[in-house]
């Protein structure tokens, strides 16, 4: 077994074990702590695939951003753990049983009969200097530009939607708003009224003489 | 050197995987969003496999939307676990069965 078979299976290893995790562990913080681990390992093997910015780009946004969306989502609501778990002996048999087939008919298919190395030849193994980046990123702004852009529109149709979905509004007994609109329409008129008034003329004082008097 | 095929089967073992625990943990949602994701982490895998192999950068681009796509898809599931959350207190997929006639 050489160096690089040896990481491949690491890390293979690793994520298909935290991957098990995922699925058994009772508590969802500890499952999502596996998946954080499942995709390391997996990005680790995407590297070992020379997809080295698919890999960096997987640790920063599934590890970075969607994973810690997750936690902060699994520790906001407050789970019946007892409950979630039911079920789970129950299911378990059938669950394997559709696992294993699955993946015998995959390995039929997959296996090195088909796709092993006498097969598929060495692949091509570039330099050092080599830049996967600037591979990936010329197709990405020329021959899939329209896709590119699409994917722009998807992730702010995604902003939106998850906006406009968690936006709540509060019964306006607990709380104050501002009606903008209701705001911006209003004219001196509403708040400003004239009265017409006859206007009151003072007698003269009377003089101090005639005070003393 | 590694095989194709051993890419490939890492892929097929993480796909079997998330697929029992789309078996195992009905009850909760937010484990299966989790194995949905894992699920699109094994697929994403054999298309970096064949992309490396077919030494054709294509394959890493699909993977490249495939991310956006599972990361807005993430986003907005979780989102709608909070509201269901916040209107009935819980989130067991057992609960959730009004539309039942």
């Amino acid at each position: 077994m050489t160096f690089e078979q040896f990481i491949f299976y690491l890390l293979g290893a690793m994520a298909v074990i935290s991957g098990l995790m995922v699925i058994t562990v009772k508590n969802p913080v500890k499952a999502a702590l596996w998946l954080v681990l499942a995709f390391i390992s997996t990005a680790g093997v995407w590297i070992m695939a020379q997809a080295e910015f698919l890999g960096l780009v997987l640790i920063l946004v599934y590890v970075g951003a969607v994973m810690v969306l997750f936690l902060f989502v699994v520790m906001m609501l407050d789970i019946n753990l007892a409950q979630m778990k039911e079920g789970f002996t129950k299911y378990l048999p059938l669950g394997a049983i559709a696992a294993i087939a699955t993946f015998a008919m995959m390995y039929m298919v997959l296996g090195p009969a088909h796709f092993g190395l006498e097969v598929t030849g060495n692949p091509v193994q570039h330099p050092a200097d080599y830049s996967n980046t600037k591979a990936i990123a010329v197709p990405l702004y020329t021959t899939h530009a329209y896709a590119f852009v699409l994917a722009a529109v998807l992730l702010l149709v995604g902003i939106v939607a998850a906006i406009a979905l968690t936006l709540r509004r509060r019964a306006p007994k607990e709380v104050l708003y501002q009606d903008i609109n209701k705001q911006n329409r209003t004219s001196a008129k509403d708040r400003l009224t004239m009265v017409k008034m006859e206007a009151v003329v003072e007698k003269p004082v009377a003089s101090k003489e005639e005070e003393g008097k | 050197m590694i095989a194709l095929s051993d890419y490939l089967i890492f892929g097929a073992i993480l796909f079997t995987i998330s697929m029992a625990g789309i078996f195992l943990n009905r009850k909760n949602i937010i484990i299966l969003l989790m194995s949905i994701e894992l699920l699109l982490l094994a697929v994403n895998t054999n298309l970096v496999a064949f992309s490396h192999y077919l030494n054709d950068v294509t394959g890493q681009i699909f993977v490249f939307f495939i991310l956006t796509v599972a990361a807005a898809e993430a986003a907005i599931g979780l989102a709608i676990i909070v509201l269901v959350f916040r209107n009935r207190k819980s989130i067991n997929v057992d609960d959730l069965g009004s539309l039942k006639g």
